[in-house]
Order: structure tokens, then C-alpha cells, then sequence
């Protein structure tokens, strides 16, 4: 892929762009290659989004200069994008849910027939025959409401697709996805390139780019640190690079000492939401000192565990012991204070009150103790002390005891989680996918919270749907499929094909 | 950082404050272009309505006088709505107070430094039932609050009307109710002004005699020290931040342990009390009695655009009392000086009101769509909960 200008498809030349004061985007320049998939690689908050809304027209760049095909354009508004050839994967979709695939897709430009009627046949054909050739497999009747978030996505690959679509922008497009449904994706992304499309993918999850993108740009803190070839670089390279530091990927961590039991879990069994079957007669004990994994595809009972063990969830059968005492059914509350604590697995919904300044969200659980309030009446003084101890300790950024929490990035967002659970010196300690949409330094540090757990004796249950994450943080790993354990392996002798095939509900 | 950030929370207030100013003046504009249209001079009809509301010293306490029960009721929708509720039921829960107050004030036997609180506590206790039956029909049913609140609306007016006719209760001649004892009127001076030394007195001294013959009452003292206790309940106690909690984020506060259906309930009940004790000071300060009513007299109802104009705040709902009142007083100024029509006045009103509340509205829906978007990616995340959840 020579660097010869006919081959450019987007040039952006010197793009900045200021909100107020503040530069999401500093003279930033990138040539992207007509057929590659070029990845912008940066932590949340870096700018990759700004940096492509200005490509989409969703708003002006401050300064820069935009030129497509070697010739300067002025993206107005995404409809003059569009216009252009260019189409946008959003981070959150923006679709009609009680709407069919094909009426989403057509929405705004209905292709109109004789009295201005829609012609819902043409459009319908059209949708499916590029559904079939990018191998989408994408039901063009099915309703929004129905289909999974993978499906969710492909619609909206379509949509760009549909409207003429030359370079498409993916948004962090493997943010929601499942193991398998990524898979899906890189194959989706290969045939697009293959036709000639230009991808451009924004993420922060290193191995993606190693595995599909040509070449790699990389944003730091607004600027443009490098745009390498993906070839000649490892993942330690590039997760430097957008850090800024070293990066471990391996956590230091002391040996392995388990103790007493901490968590037995005894025929457990559960429902859905819907009120089917959710966990089967699930058994597994969690000793202290161990991080103990449990891998799985989501959607196998994941989330009912989790509810289940925190109170959220009634059990149909079986018991949950804390220290030999039964604490089935109690209430959060209650759990809580017995010393069992989690990591929820969506942050913004059940971790945060995302409104609430980060100190009266540290004190979520503990307001109503004596060391934060005394006759119904708020001791401030006390909280914001207690908070800025935290913030310090957990290198929670900005260090502001008022901050709101919605202001935060993820990851300091999930930090102030973590403060909070772990503040409260419990015994067990579930985390749900406490990893989930951050960069790679924030996870560096959740990694490290845990372990740090785990060395002060405490027992630690990893429910994760990341592969590398459960090999390199578990000393014991249980596979989840279907509602049931299926499979127990020692860390040693466990490797990704033997979590890989018990998790797709094959056998060793 | 932590003083750039006080700085900048500092700032918000005067922001929020210019930003009402500047549509308070683009209201008053418009509702000038509708008395233009209409035929009428508009700065005629303002001048009369500025020197309605301050020419005299009693304009002033009719002011003040149709403000106290607006900023009760402004504050019993802003309670409610820190807790995610939508309290349309203030105009039921006012009926409610008054009608408590009223029987309260005329059965009861005890000397005014008693009696006095008595009623008001009755009142408070009635609206308080009143809401709190909104609040457990949510938490207990899942019934929207808005839906109950407006049908026990209607049931408050109709058991008003129903009441008054009782012998116990109605006054043989009238159209109203028994009027309450003097000792639990709160109108200052109320009974001495009229005798024949108040009148002479009065006639004395003219600034406090005019003040004197409007039903000045400590009705505003008492808007104002709920005003406070509002804001106490709501930023300092516990309480309070569980009711935030819940009205923030439901899953989060729940998460963390509060019980978000007590907090439904007790939150409803405030509102009530607060709305309850609106009805109260209207009866212990102005009227005395309850009448028929033959439609709702929209208390209530004006205290969502007084939450609304306040930004729901207790100090905005103070504030937008007091411009409320001031425009529900001085508008009936306009009327008979100008010969215009009354629906003419109501709508130039409508309009000005609706300009004020727009800024505060525009960043409600804002809210509201952002949270609705939010919720939206939460759906389309990996499912979570669903089911029955059983802390709650
Ligand atoms: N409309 C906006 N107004 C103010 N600040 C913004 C706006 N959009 C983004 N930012 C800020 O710009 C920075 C970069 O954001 P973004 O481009 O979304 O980062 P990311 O690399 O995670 O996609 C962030 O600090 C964000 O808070
Ligand atoms: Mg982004």
C-alpha cells in the first residue's frame, strides 16, 4: 500500500477542534489508504470521537482542513457526509425500536413510487441483497425490539451501506459485543474491505487492531502521537504509546494461599426476568485468598449469579452461605453489611447515582452509619474527608470530592466503584465484568485492586467474558453454560482452547 | 481545581438567574405584541399593572398575600420531583388541607397560641394523606402518579362540595362552610382592625391602615420557613439524599440499599403536607371558610409553573412566588382600567408565564431526553435485571 496520493481516500489535514477552552483534538493529521482498515487507537476521552464527528459533519473543526479523494470538502452536516460517501457507526445506536430492519433503514430517504407512496418492495430487496453480500445475515422484517445488540449494529452498518456509504466510521463497535459476535464483526469488516470500502474503526482494545487493522493511529490527551503500521509493532508498543507509560499487562501478584471457605453456593437455582430457568442447580465454594474466575459466553446466567449473590434476585432453590451463615434472600443491605460486597456490572446504572457528586456516591452504602450522619442529619464534613482520603488513595481523577460523577470518565468512574467496595474491608468481593468498555490503564488498575484483594487474604469471584482476563487474573476457573458449571479448571493447567470449547458448551 | 470548580458551581446560580431575567423581559415583550394586536396600549396596560402591584402599600401585601400559598404549593411540586415524581395532585391536596383546617378551626375550643398550630398541623396532615396515597399506589401498584394524582384531584373538590352541604358543616344560607374561630385566625390584627378603635386607628395612620385592610397574614412566614425546612430536608438529612437517590437513579439507590418505595410514599406524603399547609394558611389567613367550588381554583395547578420558574429550587420557588403572585395580582389591575376582555388579560399572563417557564422547561426535557437516551443504551446493552427486584 504505497502512500501515493491517488490511493488517499480521507486526508485530514491539521483538524483541531476546542470546546471552550478545552482541545479534544490539537492539529491532528491522518492520511487514510482507499481499502484499509485503519484503527484510531486512544484512551476514553482522547478524542477519537471528536476527531471523527468532524469527518461526519457533526460538527466544525476549530481549524483543518478536510479532503476526500484528494479534493477539499466542507462537511457541513452529516447529510452532506453522507452525500459524500461517508457513514458513521455510532457508539450508541440510534435506532426505532417498534420499527422493522428495512423501515429504520430507509428512514429519512423512503424511496417513493407513483403518489409518493413508499416503495417498501424495491427497498426491502435492496437491503437484503447487501445484507447478503457483506454477509450481514440480516433479517430485513424483524423488528428492532427483537433483535440482539450484535444485530442492532449490523443494522446500522446497513444503513450506512444503503445510503452509499465508501469510507465507514465504526464508533468503538466491539464495546457491547460477545466474544463470538466480535469474531462476526472482523469477518464483516475483511468483507467490506474486500469490496473496496475504506474502514475506519475506533477502539481501545489492543488485540482487535492486531487483528484486523492495517494501521493504527494514536491519540493521546488530543494529539496525534504516531500512525504506525499494525505489523511492525506489539501490543506492548501500542499500549504505550497511547498511555503515555509502561503498561503491565501482567500484575505482579503473591503466591498462592487459599484459606477457609469464604462463599459456598449449594444447588442454587433461579429464574430470568422472563421466568425461565436462569442458573441450574449451581454449586461452587470460594475460598479466601483465591480470585476464582467464572468464564462464559454471555447471557449463560452471568448476570442472574451476580443478582442472586447481592440480593437483587430471589432464589427458586438452594443456599448461599457467607461464613457458614445462610444469606439466601436477604436483603442488599443486609448482605452488605455481613461483608459480602460487588463491583456491579453496569456501572452507570446500578454502580452510580450519576447525578450525585463522587463523595455522596462513596458514601452510597454508608450514609446512614453513625460515621456519616447522626440523628437523620448528614455530617458533611466527616463525608468530604472521608471522600478525599479515597479519591487520593484510588487516584481518582480530578481529585474534587464535589465532582459530579457523570462527569468522570469511565474509568475514574469505576474507580470511585471500587473505592467504595472495597473501602468497606469485606470478606468477598464479586466483580462483574468490572473491566467492561475501560481503556487499558484503567484496567491495569482494577486488575491490581483485585489481586491486591486477593493478597490481603479476601476472597474474590471474577464473573468476566473476557478470555484474557479470566487466564491471567484466576487462580481457579469455573465455566458458566447454560445455567451451570460445566467445567473446573486450576489457572495452570487452563489455557484459551480448554475455557474456549467448555465455554461453547463442548467437552475436554 | 476545587476552587476553579466552586467558582464555576458559584456561577451557575447568577447564570440560571440572568436566563430567567432575560425571558422575564421577552414574556412582558410578547404579551405587549398581543394588547398591540388586540388594540390596546401596551405600556399603558403594564403601567397600570406595575402601579397594581406597588402603587399602595396594601397592593404590595395583596401580593404578598396570593404569593404564600404559591410558594407551599410551588414547593410541594418541587419536593415531589427531586424524588422523580410528578406531583400534579397539589390542587387536591390543598383542597384537602382546607378542608381539615376548617373543621379543625371551627370544632376546636383552645386559646390561639394552640389552636393556631393545631390547624396548621391538621392541614399538613391532611395533605400529607392525601399525596401519600399517590405515593403507595405507585409503590405498590406501579399506578403513575400522575394518573392518580389528577383523579384524586377531582375527589378532593367533589368531597369539598359534598362536606359543605353536611348540616354539621354548612352554613345555613351561604354557599360555604362554617367559618373557623378567631383564635385560629392568622391575619394580624384581623378582629381588632374592624372595631371601632381599629377603625379609628387606622384612620390615623394611613400607610399601616391600608396595609391593614388587605387580610394580611403570617401565612407568608410560614411559606418562607418551609421554604427552608425544604431545603434542609433535601440537601443536609438523610432523608433527603435517600430521596434524591431514588429520584436520581432507582437502580443505583436500591443497589446501595434504600428502599425506594418507602421513599415514593414519604416523599408523596411531604409534597401533601406541604400542599395540605397551602390550603391551611389560605383558610387561617384569608378566608375563613370553604366554599363550593365549581371548578378547580388552580393553587395547585399555578404551583408547577412556580416549581417549574424556580428551577426547582426551593430559593427559585421563593422567588417565583412572589413574581406569580405579582402577576396573578397585578393582571386583574388591567382588566376594568382598560375595558379590556378578560380572556385578552389571561392570555397576555398565559404568555408571559409560559416565556419564563420555557428556559426551565427546555433544560427539563433535555433531561429527560438524555436520560431517555441513556436509558435506550442501557436496553440495548446486554440485558440486565428484569424481574421481580426485592428490595425495593
Ligand atoms: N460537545 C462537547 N462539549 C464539551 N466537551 C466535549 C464535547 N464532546 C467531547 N468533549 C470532550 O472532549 C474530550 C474527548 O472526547 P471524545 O472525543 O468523546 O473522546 P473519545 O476518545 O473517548 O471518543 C473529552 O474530554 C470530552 O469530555
Ligand atoms: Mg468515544
Amino acid at each position: 500500500m504505497a502512500q501515493n496520493e491517488s490511493n488517499i481516500a480521507v486526508d485530514l489535514r491539521g483538524i483541531s477542534k476546542h470546546f471552550g477552552t478545552f482541545v479534544a483534538n490539537d492539529d491532528i493529521s491522518i492520511s487514510i489508504m482507499k481499502g484499509e482498515v485503519h484503527a484510531l487507537l486512544g484512551e476514553n476521552g482522547a478524542g477519537k470521537t471528536t476527531l471523527m464527528k468532524a469527518l461526519y459533519g457533526m460538527h466544525r473543526p476549530t481549524s483543518g482542513k478536510i479532503f476526500l479523494w484528494g479534493k477539499e470538502v466542507d462537511v457541513t452536516d452529516p447529510k452532506v457526509a453522507i452525500s459524500l460517501g461517508i457513514g458513521m457507526v455510532h457508539q450508541h445506536f440510534m435506532l426505532v425500536r417498534p420499527f422493522t430492519v428495512t423501515q429504520n433503514i430507509i428512514l429519512g430517504m423512503e424511496p417513493t413510487g407513483l403518489f409518493g407512496a413508499i416503495d417498501f418492495l424495491q427497498s426491502r430487496k435492496r437491503v437484503e441483497e447487501l445484507s447478503k453480500k457483506y454477509g450481514l445475515l440480516v433479517d430485513p422484517d424483524a423488528l428492532i425490539e427483537d433483535i440482539s445488540v450484535g444485530m442492532e449494529q449490523r443494522v446500522e452498518i446497513l444503513k450506512a451501506l444503503y445510503r452509499g456509504a465508501e469510507i465507514l466510521i465504526l464508533d468503538e463497535p466491539t464495546a457491547v459485543l460477545t466474544p463470538q459476535e466480535i469474531d462476526d464483526l472482523m469477518g464483516i469488516i475483511r468483507n467490506l474491505t474486500v469490496e473496496g470500502k475504506t474502514v475506519i474503526i475506533i477502539t481501545h482494545k489492543l488485540k482487535e487492531i492486531k487483528h484486523i487493522a492495517d494501521r493504527c493511529t494514536i491519540i493521546r490527551r488530543g494529539k496525534k502521537i504516531d500512525t504506525v503500521r499494525v505489523h511492525d509493532v506489539t501490543e506492548q508498543d501500542l499500549a504505550r504509546m497511547m498511555v503515555g507509560r509502561e503498561v503491565n499487562f501482567d500484575v505482579p501478584r503473591g503466591p498462592f494461599n487459599p484459606g477457609t471457605v469464604a462463599l459456598e453456593v449449594r444447588k442454587v437455582s433461579s429464574l430470568d426476568g422472563r421466568g425461565l430457568p436462569a442458573l441450574k442447580d449451581l454449586s461452587f465454594t470460594l475460598q479466601k485468598g483465591e480470585i476464582l474466575a467464572i468464564a462464559g459466553v454471555d447471557g449463560n446466567g452471568q448476570t442472574e449469579l451476580a443478582e442472586v449473590l447481592t440480593g437483587l434476585r430471589n432464589l427458586v432453590s438452594g443456599n448461599i452461605f457467607l461464613r457458614n451463615e445462610d444469606i439466601k434472600n436477604l436483603t442488599t443491605k443486609d448482605i452488605i453489611r455481613k461483608g459480602l460486597v460487588a463491583i456491579p456490572q453496569d456501572r452507570q446504572k446500578f454502580g452510580l447515582v450519576l447525578e450525585f457528586s463522587v463523595s455522596e456516591n462513596i458514601i452510597l452504602q454508608e450514609y446512614d452509619k453513625p460515621t456519616f450522619s447522626r440523628n437523620g442529619i448528614l455530617l458533611n464534613d466527616a463525608i468530604h474527608d472521608y471522600s478525599a482520603e479515597l479519591i487520593e488513595k484510588f487516584d481518582v481523577r480530578p481529585p474534587v470530592p464535589e465532582y459530579k460523577a457523570s462527569e468522570l470518565s469511565g474509568g475514574n468512574q469505576q474507580k470511585v466503584i471500587i473505592a467504595r467496595e472495597v473501602s468497606q474491608n469485606p470478606d468477598v468481593l464479586i466483580a462483574n465484568q468490572p473491566t467492561r468498555g475501560l481503556d487499558v490503564g484503567a484496567i491495569e488498575f482494577v486488575h491490581r485492586a483485585l489481586i491486591e484483594q486477593r493478597d490481603r487474604g479476601k476472597a474474590v469471584l471474577l464473573i468476566s467474558l473476557e478470555l484474557d482476563e479470566v487466564l491471567g487474573l484466576a487462580d481457579r476457573i469455573l465455566v458458566l453454560y447454560e445455567g451451570k458449571i460445566v467445567g473446573e479448571l486450576e489457572a495452570a493447567q487452563a489455557d484459551e482452547q480448554k475455557v474456549g470449547i467448555l465455554m461453547a458448551g463442548g467437552q475436554l | 481545581m476545587s476552587q476553579l470548580l466552586r467558582l464555576r458551581r458559584t456561577l451557575k446560580f447568577p447564570r440560571a438567574l440572568g436566563l430567567t431575567l432575560i425571558s422575564i423581559v421577552l414574556g412582558f415583550f410578547v404579551g405587549a405584541i398581543v394588547l398591540l394586536v388586540a388594540g390596546y396600549n401596551p405600556l399603558e396596560a403594564y403601567g397600570i399593572m406595575i402601579f397594581g402591584v406597588f402603587g399602595l402599600p396594601r397592593y404590595i401585601s395583596y401580593t404578598i398575600i396570593i404569593a404564600a400559598p404559591l410558594i407551599l404549593t410551588g414547593l410541594s411540586v418541587t419536593f415531589a420531583f427531586r424524588t422523580g415524581l410528578f406531583n400534579i395532585g397539589a390542587e387536591g391536596q390543598f383542597i384537602a388541607g382546607s378542608i381539615a383546617a376548617v373543621i379543625v378551626g371551627h370544632f376546636v375550643r383552645l386559646p390561639i397560641i394552640l389552636h393556631v398550630p393545631l390547624v396548621f398541623v391538621s392541614a399538613m396532615v391532611a395533605g400529607a394523606l392525601w399525596g401519600s396515597i399517590s405515593g403507595f399506589l405507585k409503590a405498590r401498584y406501579g399506578v403513575h402518579e400522575v394518573i392518580s394524582t389528577i383523579m384524586l384531584n377531582w375527589l378532593a373538590l367533589y368531597m369539598n362540595n359534598y362536606l359543605i352541604k353536611l348540616p354539621f358543616l354548612h352554613r345555613v344560607g351561604t354557599e360555604a362552610s362554617q367559618k373557623i374561630q378567631d383564635t385560629a385566625r392568622i391575619d394580624i390584627l384581623g378582629v381588632w382592625k374592624t372595631s371601632p378603635e381599629g377603625r379609628e386607628w387606622r384612620m390615623e395612620n394611613p400607610f399601616w391602615g391600608d396595609i391593614l385592610r388587605s387580610e394580611i397574614n403570617l401565612g407568608i412566614l410560614f411559606a418562607l420557613i418551609a421554604a427552608m425546612v425544604v431545603w434542609y430536608i433535601i440537601n443536609r438529612t438523610t432523608l433527603g439524599y435517600e430521596l434524591r437517590a431514588v429520584g436520581y437513579n432507582q437502580d443505583a439507590a436500591n443497589y446501595g440499599g434504600i428502599p425506594v418505595k418507602k421513599s415514593m410514599t414519604v416523599s408523596m406524603a411531604i409534597a401533601g403536607a406541604l400542599a395540605g399547609a397551602a390550603g391551611g394558611i389560605q383558610i387561617m389567613g384569608v378566608t375563613q371558610e370553604i366554599t363550593v367550588l365549581a371548578a378547580m381554583e388552580g393553587n395547585g395547578f399555578d404551583g408547577i409553573a412556580v416549581s417549574l420558574i424556580g428551577a426547582n429550587t426551593p430559593i427559585g420557588v421563593v422567588l417565583s412566588g412572589f413574581l406569580f403572585g405579582a402577576l396573578r395580582y397585578g393582571g386583574t389591575k388591567i382588566q376594568p382600567a382598560l375595558g379590556a376582555p378578560r380572556e385578552l388579560i389571561n392570555i397576555v399572563m398565559g404568555t408571559i408565564v409560559y416565556f419564563i417557564a420555557m428556559p426551565n422547561l427546555f433544560t427539563l426535557l433535555q433531561e429527560r431526553y438524555f436520560s431517555w437516551k441513556k436509558k435506550r443504551l442501557d436496553i440495548s446493552l446486554p440485558k440486565e435485571a428484569g424481574g421481580e427486584s426485592k428490595n425495593v
